[in-house]
Protein backbone atom coordinates (compact mmCIF):
# COMPACT_ATOMS: atom_id res chain seq x y z
CA UNK A 1 0.00 0.00 0.00
CA UNK A 2 1.26 3.32 -0.66
CA UNK A 3 2.04 6.21 1.71
CA UNK A 4 -1.04 7.99 -0.12
CA UNK A 5 -3.50 5.21 0.07
CA UNK A 6 -2.76 4.99 3.93
CA UNK A 7 -3.33 8.45 4.23
CA UNK A 8 -6.67 8.11 2.98
CA UNK A 9 -7.57 5.45 4.78
CA UNK A 10 -6.20 7.06 7.81
CA UNK A 11 -8.59 9.77 7.23
CA UNK A 12 -11.51 7.60 6.46
CA UNK A 13 -11.21 6.03 9.85
CA UNK A 14 -11.07 8.87 11.87
CA UNK A 15 -13.96 10.84 10.40
CA UNK A 16 -15.89 7.69 11.19
CA UNK A 17 -14.73 7.92 14.59
CA UNK A 18 -15.56 11.76 14.61
CA UNK A 19 -18.79 10.70 13.33
CA UNK A 20 -19.33 8.50 16.00
CA UNK A 21 -19.46 5.35 13.97
CA UNK A 22 -18.54 2.01 14.92
CA UNK A 23 -15.37 0.34 13.63
CA UNK A 24 -15.67 -3.22 13.08
CA UNK A 25 -13.66 -5.93 12.79
CA UNK A 26 -13.20 -5.97 9.19
CA UNK A 27 -12.69 -2.48 8.66
CA UNK A 28 -9.13 -1.01 8.21
CA UNK A 29 -7.47 0.18 10.94
CA UNK A 30 -4.12 1.59 12.29
CA UNK A 31 -2.26 -1.10 13.71
CA UNK A 32 -1.85 1.23 17.10
CA UNK A 33 -5.47 1.29 17.10
CA UNK A 34 -5.65 -2.63 16.84
CA UNK A 35 -3.03 -3.15 19.46
CA UNK A 36 -4.01 -0.64 22.16
CA UNK A 37 -7.60 -2.47 21.81
CA UNK A 38 -6.14 -5.74 22.38
CA UNK A 39 -4.22 -4.90 25.46
CA UNK A 40 -7.16 -2.55 26.97
CA UNK A 41 -9.96 -5.25 26.35
CA UNK A 42 -7.61 -8.64 26.93
CA UNK A 43 -6.78 -6.51 30.09
CA UNK A 44 -10.25 -6.04 30.99
CA UNK A 45 -10.95 -10.08 30.30
CA UNK A 46 -8.10 -10.74 32.57
CA UNK A 47 -9.46 -8.55 35.16
CA UNK A 48 -12.93 -10.44 35.09
CA UNK A 49 -11.28 -14.16 34.99
CA UNK A 50 -9.05 -13.45 37.89
CA UNK A 51 -11.32 -11.23 39.52
CA UNK A 52 -13.61 -14.50 40.10
CA UNK A 53 -11.07 -15.76 42.39
CA UNK A 54 -11.27 -13.56 45.69
CA UNK A 55 -15.16 -13.70 45.36
CA UNK A 56 -15.11 -17.13 44.44
CA UNK A 57 -13.07 -17.58 47.63
CA UNK A 58 -16.66 -17.25 49.86
CA UNK A 59 -18.85 -19.65 47.81
CA UNK A 60 -18.54 -22.79 49.94
CA UNK A 61 -18.95 -20.42 53.24
CA UNK A 62 -21.53 -18.13 52.21
CA UNK A 63 -23.91 -17.67 55.03
CA UNK A 64 -27.34 -18.55 53.72
CA UNK A 65 -28.75 -20.00 50.66
CA UNK A 66 -30.14 -16.89 49.44
CA UNK A 67 -26.75 -15.57 49.48
CA UNK A 68 -24.62 -18.72 48.10
CA UNK A 69 -26.88 -18.81 44.94
CA UNK A 70 -26.52 -15.06 44.32
CA UNK A 71 -22.66 -15.51 44.74
CA UNK A 72 -22.53 -18.01 42.43
CA UNK A 73 -24.37 -16.32 39.84
CA UNK A 74 -22.46 -13.52 40.39
CA UNK A 75 -19.10 -15.23 40.14
CA UNK A 76 -20.38 -16.74 37.21
CA UNK A 77 -21.48 -13.23 35.58
CA UNK A 78 -17.94 -12.49 35.63
CA UNK A 79 -17.09 -15.53 33.91
CA UNK A 80 -19.47 -14.64 30.98
CA UNK A 81 -18.54 -11.44 30.90
CA UNK A 82 -14.48 -12.59 30.30
CA UNK A 83 -16.06 -14.89 27.77
CA UNK A 84 -17.55 -12.23 25.67
CA UNK A 85 -14.44 -10.04 26.45
CA UNK A 86 -12.14 -12.36 24.87
CA UNK A 87 -14.17 -13.16 21.76
CA UNK A 88 -14.16 -9.44 21.69
CA UNK A 89 -10.57 -9.52 21.84
CA UNK A 90 -10.34 -12.46 19.24
CA UNK A 91 -12.19 -10.87 16.41
CA UNK A 92 -8.97 -8.45 16.67
CA UNK A 93 -6.76 -11.31 15.15
CA UNK A 94 -5.39 -12.77 18.13
CA UNK A 95 -6.49 -15.87 19.37
CA UNK A 96 -7.91 -17.49 23.06
CA UNK A 97 -4.53 -19.16 23.99
CA UNK A 98 -2.31 -16.58 22.89
CA UNK A 99 -4.33 -13.99 25.30
CA UNK A 100 -4.15 -16.48 27.81
CA UNK A 101 -0.54 -17.32 27.45
CA UNK A 102 0.12 -13.55 28.35
CA UNK A 103 -1.80 -13.38 31.36
CA UNK A 104 0.00 -16.28 32.49
CA UNK A 105 3.49 -15.12 31.78
CA UNK A 106 2.96 -11.76 33.52
CA UNK A 107 3.03 -10.13 30.33
CA UNK A 108 -0.78 -8.82 30.37
CA UNK A 109 -2.27 -6.84 33.09
CA UNK A 110 -5.60 -7.44 34.96
CA UNK A 111 -6.95 -4.80 37.53
CA UNK A 112 -4.85 -4.69 40.75
CA UNK A 113 -7.78 -4.63 43.35
CA UNK A 114 -7.99 -8.36 42.41
CA UNK A 115 -4.55 -8.86 44.46
CA UNK A 116 -6.40 -7.92 47.78
CA UNK A 117 -7.54 -10.98 50.00
CA UNK A 118 -11.32 -11.56 50.98
CA UNK A 119 -10.81 -12.29 54.32
CA UNK A 120 -14.45 -11.78 55.71
CA UNK A 121 -17.81 -12.44 54.57
CA UNK A 122 -18.51 -8.44 54.66
CA UNK A 123 -16.16 -8.25 51.65
CA UNK A 124 -18.30 -9.92 49.34
CA UNK A 125 -20.65 -6.63 50.26
CA UNK A 126 -17.37 -4.06 49.71
CA UNK A 127 -16.50 -5.54 46.42
CA UNK A 128 -19.37 -5.22 44.86
CA UNK A 129 -20.36 -1.65 46.66
CA UNK A 130 -16.77 -0.29 45.83
CA UNK A 131 -15.27 -2.64 43.06
CA UNK A 132 -17.91 -2.74 40.75
CA UNK A 133 -18.97 0.61 41.57
CA UNK A 134 -15.87 1.97 40.22
CA UNK A 135 -16.13 -0.02 37.49
CA UNK A 136 -18.79 0.39 36.41
CA UNK A 137 -18.04 4.08 36.46
CA UNK A 138 -14.76 3.16 34.38
CA UNK A 139 -16.93 0.85 32.49
CA UNK A 140 -19.99 3.15 31.03
CA UNK A 141 -18.36 5.30 28.85
CA UNK A 142 -16.96 2.44 27.03
CA UNK A 143 -20.53 1.54 26.02
CA UNK A 144 -20.09 4.28 23.39
CA UNK A 145 -15.98 3.66 22.64
CA UNK A 146 -15.20 3.68 18.75
CA UNK A 147 -14.67 -0.30 18.68
CA UNK A 148 -18.12 -1.95 17.67
CA UNK A 149 -17.59 -5.09 19.43
CA UNK A 150 -16.12 -3.97 22.57
CA UNK A 151 -18.70 -1.47 22.67
CA UNK A 152 -21.47 -4.06 22.67
CA UNK A 153 -20.01 -6.25 25.15
CA UNK A 154 -19.87 -3.08 27.37
CA UNK A 155 -23.73 -3.19 27.26
CA UNK A 156 -24.14 -6.27 28.25
CA UNK A 157 -21.29 -6.40 31.37
CA UNK A 158 -22.49 -2.35 32.76
CA UNK A 159 -26.09 -3.51 33.12
CA UNK A 160 -25.10 -6.89 35.22
CA UNK A 161 -22.52 -4.70 36.76
CA UNK A 162 -24.66 -2.52 38.23
CA UNK A 163 -27.12 -5.38 39.17
CA UNK A 164 -23.66 -6.20 41.03
CA UNK A 165 -23.42 -3.22 42.80
CA UNK A 166 -26.65 -3.11 44.33
CA UNK A 167 -26.79 -6.46 45.22
CA UNK A 168 -23.35 -5.94 47.36
CA UNK A 169 -24.13 -2.50 48.69
CA UNK A 170 -27.42 -4.75 50.08
CA UNK A 171 -25.34 -7.03 51.92
CA UNK A 172 -23.39 -3.91 53.30
CA UNK A 173 -26.77 -2.50 54.28
CA UNK A 174 -27.85 -5.84 56.08
CA UNK A 175 -24.85 -6.26 57.84
CA UNK A 176 -24.78 -2.34 58.68
CA UNK A 177 -28.50 -2.91 60.92
CA UNK A 178 -27.27 -6.46 62.28
CA UNK A 179 -25.44 -6.92 65.60
CA UNK A 180 -22.28 -4.67 66.33
CA UNK A 181 -20.34 -7.54 65.36
CA UNK A 182 -21.57 -7.64 61.78
CA UNK A 183 -21.17 -3.55 61.42
CA UNK A 184 -18.02 -3.53 62.48
CA UNK A 185 -17.09 -6.47 59.99
CA UNK A 186 -18.76 -4.30 57.51
CA UNK A 187 -16.49 -1.15 58.73
CA UNK A 188 -13.08 -3.63 58.58
CA UNK A 189 -14.15 -4.35 55.15
CA UNK A 190 -14.84 -0.86 54.19
CA UNK A 191 -11.25 0.09 55.75
CA UNK A 192 -9.40 -2.19 53.72
CA UNK A 193 -11.18 -1.92 50.52
CA UNK A 194 -11.71 2.40 50.27
CA UNK A 195 -8.45 3.10 49.24
CA UNK A 196 -7.60 0.40 46.88
CA UNK A 197 -10.94 1.32 44.76
CA UNK A 198 -9.67 4.77 44.55
CA UNK A 199 -6.29 3.08 42.80
CA UNK A 200 -8.41 1.70 40.39
CA UNK A 201 -9.23 5.01 38.17
CA UNK A 202 -5.46 4.37 37.90
CA UNK A 203 -2.96 7.22 38.21
CA UNK A 204 -3.13 10.89 38.39
CA UNK A 205 -3.50 12.68 35.01
CA UNK A 206 -0.22 13.99 35.02
CA UNK A 207 1.33 10.07 35.20
CA UNK A 208 -1.22 8.35 33.24
CA UNK A 209 0.41 7.51 29.81
CA UNK A 210 -2.10 6.45 27.23
CA UNK A 211 -4.80 8.91 28.11
CA UNK A 212 -4.55 11.50 24.96
CA UNK A 213 -4.85 8.77 22.87
CA UNK A 214 -7.47 7.07 23.81
CA UNK A 215 -9.59 10.37 24.46
CA UNK A 216 -9.07 10.35 20.78
CA UNK A 217 -10.54 6.98 20.28
CA UNK A 218 -13.14 7.24 22.37
CA UNK A 219 -11.79 4.30 24.56
CA UNK A 220 -11.81 7.29 27.47
CA UNK A 221 -14.09 9.94 28.08
CA UNK A 222 -13.40 11.44 31.34
CA UNK A 223 -9.64 11.49 32.71
CA UNK A 224 -8.75 9.32 35.66
CA UNK A 225 -8.92 12.29 38.67
CA UNK A 226 -12.67 12.92 37.26
CA UNK A 227 -13.62 9.89 37.39
CA UNK A 228 -11.92 9.16 40.57
CA UNK A 229 -13.95 12.30 42.12
CA UNK A 230 -17.12 11.14 40.41
CA UNK A 231 -17.11 7.64 42.04
CA UNK A 232 -15.81 9.47 45.38
CA UNK A 233 -18.86 12.09 45.00
CA UNK A 234 -21.14 9.57 44.95
CA UNK A 235 -19.85 6.68 47.11
CA UNK A 236 -19.52 9.22 50.01
CA UNK A 237 -23.49 9.48 50.70
CA UNK A 238 -23.71 6.05 50.77
CA UNK A 239 -21.66 5.38 53.06
CA UNK A 240 -23.16 8.08 55.46
CA UNK A 241 -26.75 5.70 54.93
CA UNK A 242 -25.26 2.35 56.06
CA UNK A 243 -23.65 4.56 59.05
CA UNK A 244 -20.17 3.51 58.16
CA UNK A 245 -16.50 6.38 58.50
CA UNK A 246 -15.06 6.16 55.11
CA UNK A 247 -11.47 5.78 56.36
CA UNK A 248 -9.82 9.37 55.30
CA UNK A 249 -9.15 12.39 57.70
CA UNK A 250 -8.66 14.73 54.49
CA UNK A 251 -12.28 14.00 53.48
CA UNK A 252 -14.07 16.97 53.24
CA UNK A 253 -17.18 18.91 51.68
CA UNK A 254 -15.86 21.58 49.67
CA UNK A 255 -18.41 24.23 48.77
CA UNK A 256 -16.60 26.38 46.46
CA UNK A 257 -15.86 23.16 44.42
CA UNK A 258 -19.04 21.59 44.85
CA UNK A 259 -16.99 18.26 45.28
CA UNK A 260 -15.21 15.98 48.02
CA UNK A 261 -11.56 17.10 48.73
CA UNK A 262 -9.96 13.41 49.97
CA UNK A 263 -6.75 12.38 51.40
CA UNK A 264 -3.06 11.77 49.95
CA UNK A 265 -3.54 8.14 48.21
CA UNK A 266 -0.52 5.78 48.52
CA UNK A 267 0.91 5.47 44.88
CA UNK A 268 3.65 3.47 46.43
CA UNK A 269 1.37 0.64 47.19
CA UNK A 270 -0.30 1.17 44.11
CA UNK A 271 2.98 0.49 41.73
CA UNK A 272 4.15 -2.15 44.37
CA UNK A 273 0.64 -3.95 43.65
CA UNK A 274 0.83 -3.23 39.81
CA UNK A 275 4.06 -4.24 40.01
CA UNK A 276 3.53 -7.99 41.19
CA UNK A 277 3.89 -7.38 44.60
CA UNK A 278 0.87 -7.06 46.24
CA UNK A 279 -0.92 -9.58 49.09
CA UNK A 280 -1.96 -12.15 46.57
CA UNK A 281 -0.78 -11.37 43.23
CA UNK A 282 1.88 -14.48 43.29
CA UNK A 283 -1.50 -16.73 44.41
CA UNK A 284 -4.04 -15.23 41.73
CA UNK A 285 -1.44 -15.15 38.79
CA UNK A 286 -0.93 -19.15 40.14
CA UNK A 287 -4.55 -20.41 40.47
CA UNK A 288 -5.27 -18.94 37.07
CA UNK A 289 -2.26 -20.88 35.73
CA UNK A 290 -2.86 -24.39 37.80
CA UNK A 291 -6.12 -24.24 36.60
CA UNK A 292 -5.38 -23.88 32.63
CA UNK A 293 -2.07 -26.57 33.47
CA UNK A 294 -4.56 -29.14 35.24
CA UNK A 295 -7.25 -28.41 32.39
CA UNK A 296 -4.95 -29.35 29.33
CA UNK A 297 -5.53 -33.08 28.96
CA UNK A 298 -9.56 -32.32 29.32
CA UNK A 299 -9.21 -29.85 26.39
CA UNK A 300 -7.11 -32.16 24.45
CA UNK A 301 -9.53 -34.85 25.29
CA UNK A 302 -12.00 -32.83 23.69
CA UNK A 303 -9.90 -31.92 20.24
CA UNK A 304 -9.45 -35.49 19.97
CA UNK A 305 -12.73 -36.98 20.39
CA UNK A 306 -14.22 -34.00 18.19
CA UNK A 307 -11.22 -34.93 15.60
CA UNK A 308 -12.55 -38.63 16.31
CA UNK A 309 -16.27 -37.46 15.30
CA UNK A 310 -15.53 -35.20 12.26
CA UNK A 311 -13.54 -38.30 11.02
CA UNK A 312 -16.51 -40.74 11.00
CA UNK A 313 -18.89 -38.33 9.62
CA UNK A 314 -16.53 -38.03 6.85
CA UNK A 315 -16.29 -41.13 6.56
CA UNK A 316 -20.10 -41.86 6.63
CA UNK A 317 -20.34 -39.37 3.81
CA UNK A 318 -17.85 -41.33 1.57
CA UNK B 1 -47.78 -40.51 56.43
CA UNK B 2 -46.66 -38.19 59.37
CA UNK B 3 -45.01 -34.45 58.60
CA UNK B 4 -41.87 -36.04 60.15
CA UNK B 5 -41.52 -39.00 58.16
CA UNK B 6 -42.44 -36.65 54.87
CA UNK B 7 -39.78 -34.09 56.03
CA UNK B 8 -36.90 -37.08 56.41
CA UNK B 9 -37.80 -38.07 53.33
CA UNK B 10 -37.81 -34.34 51.65
CA UNK B 11 -34.11 -34.13 53.24
CA UNK B 12 -32.99 -37.78 51.46
CA UNK B 13 -33.84 -36.04 48.02
CA UNK B 14 -32.73 -32.49 49.14
CA UNK B 15 -29.28 -33.34 51.00
CA UNK B 16 -27.98 -34.83 47.79
CA UNK B 17 -28.33 -31.70 45.50
CA UNK B 18 -26.81 -29.36 48.46
CA UNK B 19 -23.69 -31.39 48.74
CA UNK B 20 -23.05 -31.96 45.10
CA UNK B 21 -24.09 -28.31 44.92
CA UNK B 22 -21.71 -27.03 47.31
CA UNK B 23 -18.69 -29.82 45.84
CA UNK B 24 -19.22 -28.09 42.19
CA UNK B 25 -19.10 -24.68 43.69
CA UNK B 26 -15.79 -25.38 44.96
CA UNK B 27 -14.54 -25.08 41.41
CA UNK B 28 -15.66 -21.94 40.12
CA UNK B 29 -12.85 -20.29 38.49
CA UNK B 30 -11.03 -23.43 38.52
CA UNK B 31 -12.54 -24.75 35.29
CA UNK B 32 -10.36 -26.51 32.46
CA UNK B 33 -12.16 -23.81 29.68
CA UNK B 34 -14.68 -21.02 31.05
CA UNK B 35 -17.43 -22.72 29.14
CA UNK B 36 -16.98 -25.54 31.06
CA UNK B 37 -16.27 -23.44 34.02
CA UNK B 38 -19.36 -21.55 33.42
CA UNK B 39 -21.50 -24.80 32.94
CA UNK B 40 -20.70 -26.33 35.92
CA UNK B 41 -21.67 -23.28 37.94
CA UNK B 42 -24.36 -23.64 36.12
CA UNK B 43 -25.38 -27.06 37.79
CA UNK B 44 -24.56 -25.95 40.80
CA UNK B 45 -26.71 -23.30 40.86
CA UNK B 46 -29.96 -25.48 39.67
CA UNK B 47 -28.97 -27.68 42.38
CA UNK B 48 -29.29 -24.81 45.37
CA UNK B 49 -32.20 -23.88 43.68
CA UNK B 50 -33.92 -26.79 44.31
CA UNK B 51 -32.20 -27.46 47.56
CA UNK B 52 -34.26 -24.01 48.27
CA UNK B 53 -37.38 -25.32 47.11
CA UNK B 54 -37.24 -28.53 48.96
CA UNK B 55 -35.77 -27.01 52.61
CA UNK B 56 -38.56 -24.18 51.95
CA UNK B 57 -41.42 -26.80 51.71
CA UNK B 58 -39.57 -28.85 54.83
CA UNK B 59 -39.35 -25.58 56.75
CA UNK B 60 -43.33 -25.09 55.74
CA UNK B 61 -44.23 -28.75 56.93
CA UNK B 62 -42.01 -28.43 60.13
CA UNK B 63 -43.63 -28.24 63.30
CA UNK B 64 -40.62 -26.06 64.71
CA UNK B 65 -39.90 -22.47 63.54
CA UNK B 66 -36.97 -23.66 60.85
CA UNK B 67 -35.91 -21.68 58.14
CA UNK B 68 -34.18 -23.21 54.62
CA UNK B 69 -30.91 -21.81 56.13
CA UNK B 70 -31.21 -24.42 59.27
CA UNK B 71 -31.47 -27.46 57.02
CA UNK B 72 -28.90 -26.24 55.57
CA UNK B 73 -26.04 -24.76 57.81
CA UNK B 74 -27.68 -26.01 61.59
CA UNK B 75 -27.18 -29.89 61.63
CA UNK B 76 -24.38 -32.51 62.93
CA UNK B 77 -22.61 -34.19 60.24
CA UNK B 78 -24.83 -37.62 61.25
CA UNK B 79 -28.26 -35.89 60.41
CA UNK B 80 -26.93 -35.35 56.76
CA UNK B 81 -28.42 -37.47 54.77
CA UNK B 82 -26.87 -37.35 51.13
CA UNK B 83 -25.76 -40.80 49.43
CA UNK B 84 -21.75 -41.14 50.03
CA UNK B 85 -21.15 -40.73 46.16
CA UNK B 86 -21.72 -36.68 46.06
CA UNK B 87 -19.79 -35.83 48.83
CA UNK B 88 -16.57 -37.23 47.33
CA UNK B 89 -13.89 -34.82 46.45
CA UNK B 90 -13.11 -32.90 43.17
CA UNK B 91 -9.73 -35.13 42.79
CA UNK B 92 -9.97 -34.07 39.06
CA UNK B 93 -12.34 -33.29 36.13
CA UNK B 94 -12.60 -37.01 35.35
CA UNK B 95 -13.53 -37.58 39.08
CA UNK B 96 -16.15 -34.84 39.05
CA UNK B 97 -17.63 -35.61 35.54
CA UNK B 98 -17.68 -39.40 36.62
CA UNK B 99 -19.94 -38.15 40.27
CA UNK B 100 -21.58 -36.00 37.87
CA UNK B 101 -22.59 -38.87 35.40
CA UNK B 102 -23.28 -41.39 37.37
CA UNK B 103 -25.37 -39.23 39.84
CA UNK B 104 -27.57 -37.14 37.08
CA UNK B 105 -28.74 -40.62 35.29
CA UNK B 106 -29.89 -41.35 38.66
CA UNK B 107 -31.41 -38.38 39.29
CA UNK B 108 -33.14 -37.67 36.30
CA UNK B 109 -35.04 -41.16 36.22
CA UNK B 110 -35.85 -39.91 40.11
CA UNK B 111 -37.54 -36.98 39.42
CA UNK B 112 -39.04 -38.66 36.22
CA UNK B 113 -41.26 -41.09 38.58
CA UNK B 114 -41.79 -38.33 41.48
CA UNK B 115 -44.18 -36.15 38.64
CA UNK B 116 -46.46 -39.30 39.81
CA UNK B 117 -46.12 -38.71 43.33
CA UNK B 118 -49.39 -37.48 45.47
CA UNK B 119 -47.77 -34.46 46.85
CA UNK B 120 -48.35 -31.99 44.79
CA UNK B 121 -45.18 -29.63 46.11
CA UNK B 122 -43.07 -32.65 45.26
CA UNK B 123 -44.99 -32.95 41.66
CA UNK B 124 -43.91 -29.26 41.29
CA UNK B 125 -40.72 -29.58 42.15
CA UNK B 126 -39.89 -32.52 40.24
CA UNK B 127 -40.98 -30.60 37.03
CA UNK B 128 -39.19 -28.03 37.67
CA UNK B 129 -35.96 -29.79 38.18
CA UNK B 130 -36.13 -32.29 35.73
CA UNK B 131 -36.12 -29.86 32.82
CA UNK B 132 -32.36 -28.54 34.69
CA UNK B 133 -31.57 -32.65 35.17
CA UNK B 134 -32.00 -33.50 31.70
CA UNK B 135 -29.53 -30.98 30.98
CA UNK B 136 -27.16 -32.05 33.48
CA UNK B 137 -27.60 -35.40 32.52
CA UNK B 138 -26.53 -34.59 28.78
CA UNK B 139 -23.65 -32.26 30.19
CA UNK B 140 -22.00 -35.35 32.15
CA UNK B 141 -22.54 -37.85 29.46
CA UNK B 142 -21.12 -35.67 26.30
CA UNK B 143 -17.91 -35.28 28.90
CA UNK B 144 -17.92 -39.07 29.65
CA UNK B 145 -18.10 -39.60 25.61
CA UNK B 146 -15.64 -36.70 25.32
CA UNK B 147 -12.50 -38.07 27.47
CA UNK B 148 -13.40 -41.45 27.34
CA UNK B 149 -13.52 -41.57 23.44
CA UNK B 150 -10.74 -38.61 23.68
CA UNK B 151 -6.88 -39.34 24.22
CA UNK B 152 -5.17 -42.35 25.93
CA UNK B 153 -4.36 -40.46 29.09
CA UNK B 154 -8.13 -38.93 29.00
CA UNK B 155 -9.45 -42.69 28.74
CA UNK B 156 -7.45 -43.36 31.75
CA UNK B 157 -8.14 -40.99 34.02
CA UNK B 158 -12.12 -41.22 33.26
CA UNK B 159 -11.97 -44.87 33.63
CA UNK B 160 -10.00 -44.71 37.07
CA UNK B 161 -12.76 -42.42 37.98
CA UNK B 162 -15.42 -44.59 37.12
CA UNK B 163 -13.91 -47.51 38.27
CA UNK B 164 -13.04 -45.93 42.39
CA UNK B 165 -16.55 -44.31 42.14
CA UNK B 166 -19.24 -47.07 40.52
CA UNK B 167 -18.83 -48.61 44.56
CA UNK B 168 -21.29 -45.74 45.64
CA UNK B 169 -23.63 -46.33 42.88
CA UNK B 170 -25.88 -49.04 45.06
CA UNK B 171 -26.30 -46.93 47.52
CA UNK B 172 -28.71 -44.72 45.59
CA UNK B 173 -31.50 -47.41 45.09
CA UNK B 174 -31.21 -48.06 49.34
CA UNK B 175 -34.31 -47.27 51.09
CA UNK B 176 -34.59 -45.85 54.27
CA UNK B 177 -37.42 -46.19 56.73
CA UNK B 178 -38.76 -42.59 55.48
CA UNK B 179 -38.27 -44.03 51.94
CA UNK B 180 -40.63 -47.14 52.43
CA UNK B 181 -43.19 -44.82 54.79
CA UNK B 182 -43.30 -42.32 51.70
CA UNK B 183 -43.56 -44.91 48.58
CA UNK B 184 -46.27 -46.56 50.79
CA UNK B 185 -48.10 -43.59 50.72
CA UNK B 186 -47.94 -42.81 47.19
CA UNK B 187 -46.02 -40.29 47.81
CA UNK B 188 -42.05 -41.68 47.28
CA UNK B 189 -40.21 -43.02 44.44
CA UNK B 190 -39.97 -46.95 44.29
CA UNK B 191 -35.84 -47.15 43.65
CA UNK B 192 -36.53 -50.74 42.50
CA UNK B 193 -38.55 -49.21 39.52
CA UNK B 194 -35.33 -47.47 38.34
CA UNK B 195 -32.56 -49.14 38.65
CA UNK B 196 -32.63 -51.76 35.90
CA UNK B 197 -33.28 -48.50 33.52
CA UNK B 198 -30.48 -46.73 35.75
CA UNK B 199 -27.95 -49.54 34.80
CA UNK B 200 -29.23 -49.94 30.93
CA UNK B 201 -28.81 -45.92 30.62
CA UNK B 202 -25.40 -45.59 32.39
CA UNK B 203 -24.11 -48.56 30.47
CA UNK B 204 -25.42 -46.90 26.82
CA UNK B 205 -22.97 -44.39 27.39
CA UNK B 206 -20.07 -45.51 28.58
CA UNK B 207 -20.03 -47.90 26.06
CA UNK B 208 -20.34 -45.40 23.37
CA UNK B 209 -17.80 -43.60 25.39
CA UNK B 210 -15.47 -47.26 24.53
CA UNK B 211 -15.24 -47.40 28.68
CA UNK B 212 -15.99 -50.50 30.97
CA UNK B 213 -18.84 -51.10 33.16
CA UNK B 214 -17.25 -51.90 36.31
CA UNK B 215 -17.74 -55.27 37.83
CA UNK B 216 -17.95 -55.03 41.67
CA UNK B 217 -19.18 -57.41 44.43
CA UNK B 218 -19.04 -54.72 46.90
CA UNK B 219 -20.83 -51.71 47.36
CA UNK B 220 -20.25 -48.63 50.10
CA UNK B 221 -23.25 -46.95 51.83
CA UNK B 222 -23.70 -45.36 54.91
CA UNK B 223 -24.64 -42.05 54.07
CA UNK B 224 -28.40 -42.17 53.87
CA UNK B 225 -28.12 -43.38 57.27
CA UNK B 226 -26.06 -40.39 57.98
CA UNK B 227 -22.76 -42.27 58.25
CA UNK B 228 -20.53 -40.24 56.17
CA UNK B 229 -17.10 -40.45 54.51
CA UNK B 230 -14.16 -38.70 56.11
CA UNK B 231 -14.54 -36.31 53.59
CA UNK B 232 -17.70 -34.83 54.71
CA UNK B 233 -16.59 -33.02 57.80
CA UNK B 234 -14.69 -30.65 56.10
CA UNK B 235 -17.26 -30.14 53.09
CA UNK B 236 -19.71 -29.12 56.50
CA UNK B 237 -16.81 -27.38 58.49
CA UNK B 238 -16.51 -24.65 55.45
CA UNK B 239 -20.28 -24.73 54.83
CA UNK B 240 -21.14 -23.89 58.17
CA UNK B 241 -18.23 -21.80 59.19
CA UNK B 242 -20.78 -18.43 59.39
CA UNK B 243 -23.87 -19.84 60.86
CA UNK B 244 -21.47 -21.49 63.38
CA UNK B 245 -19.16 -18.59 64.28
CA UNK B 246 -22.13 -16.13 64.08
CA UNK B 247 -25.37 -18.05 65.48
CA UNK B 248 -28.09 -16.08 65.01
CA UNK B 249 -27.23 -13.24 62.90
CA UNK B 250 -29.25 -12.37 59.81
CA UNK B 251 -26.97 -12.02 56.53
Amino acid sequence: MSEQEVKNLEEIFEAKIARDEKIEPKDWMPEKYRKTHIRQISQHAHSEIVGMLPEGNWITRAPSLRRKVALLAKVQDEAGHGLYLYSACETLGISREELYEQLHSGKAKYSSIFNYPTVTWADMGAIGWLVDGAAIINQVPLCNTSFGPYARAMVRVCKEESFHQRQGYEIMLTLCRGTEEQKQMAQDALNRWWWPSLMMFGPTDAESTHTEQSMKWKLKRKTNDELRQQFIDQTVPQAEILGLTIPDEDLKWNEETGQYDFGKINWNEFWQVVKGHGPCNKERLQTRVDAWENGEWVRDAAMAYSEKQTAKKVQKAS
Amino acid sequence: MNKDSLIKYILGIADNSLILGQRLGELTGHGPTLEVDIAMTNISLDLFGQVRSYFQYAAQLSEEDKTEDDFAFLRTEREYVNVLLVEQPNRDFGYTIARQFLFDHFHFLLLNEMQNSKDETLVAIAKKSLKEVSYHRRFSSDWVKRLGDGTEESKRKIQLAINDLWRFTEELFQKTDADLEAIKAGIGVETDRIKAKYLENVSAVLEEATLQKPELEFFQEGGKKGIHSEHMGYLLSDMQYMQRTYPGMKW
